[in-house]
């Protein structure tokens, strides 16, 4: 099951990283996490690979156009191809979800 | 473009570029903020970055594999893997329905 309740959301990862450095401002520190992910979304967008060493790889994987089936009505609809992201989580981080770090 | 991957070294210029701080301090920044993410997940906590995704962390149970060579069983511990689920922005965005934020 997934552990429910406590959760880190941007604004809290954007708190603990300037609480980490007292110098930065405040308005910096969000915009380096916003870039973090921005980057990684665009890259994606191109069709890029990102590999974060320790941390994971971010892909895009191609899903064909297939016929799916309205559940209820049982009628057949196409389903356009599209490309979806994936995670693979690294090695390190891997590991220290499993206290071998 | 084809099989362009992006790295930490390209988050950090683009921190570089976007922050303005020095290049060193962009690199270290970067670290930290997958930092925080990694020791947040390695705390149980799921990770939600709005408009990007979400990281979990799940327990699974041991199970018996199968050496695929040798045909011999051995357990497969439990052990925590990581979940990424994207978020629709996210999808939508490589679908080309959306622009990022």
């Amino acid at each position: 099951m997934l552990e429910r309740g406590n959760a880190m959301t941007k604004s809290e990862l954007i708190l603990r990283l300037a609480q980490r450095n007292p110098e930065l401002y405040q308005r910096d520190a969000e915009k380096i996490v916003d870039v973090v992910f921005e980057e990684i979304a665009q890259a994606l967008s191109r069709g890029e690979r990102v590999e974060l060493r320790g941390f994971g790889a971010f892909s895009v994987k191609d899903r064909k156009p297939r016929i799916g089936r309205n559940p209820r009505t049982g009628t057949s609809v196409s389903v356009p191809g599209k490309r979806v992201p994936f995670f693979k989580t690294g090695k390190f981080l891997r590991d220290r979800l499993n206290g071998k770090v | 473009m084809a099989n362009a991957t992006v790295t930490r070294m390209d988050l950090a210029d683009a921190i570089y570029q976007e922050v303005g701080l020095s290049r060193s301090e962009s690199a270290d920044l970067v670290d930290m903020v997958l930092d925080e993410v990694m020791a947040a997940l390695a705390q149980g906590e799921t990770v939600k970055i709005s408009s990007f995704g979400s990281f979990s962390v799940r327990a699974k149970k041991q199970r018996i594999g199968r050496n695929p060579k040798t045909g011999e069983e051995v357990p497969i511990l439990p052990r925590k893997v990581l979940v990424f689920k994207a978020s629709h922005v996210l999808k939508d965005y490589l679908v080309g329905k959306s622009k990022a934020k």
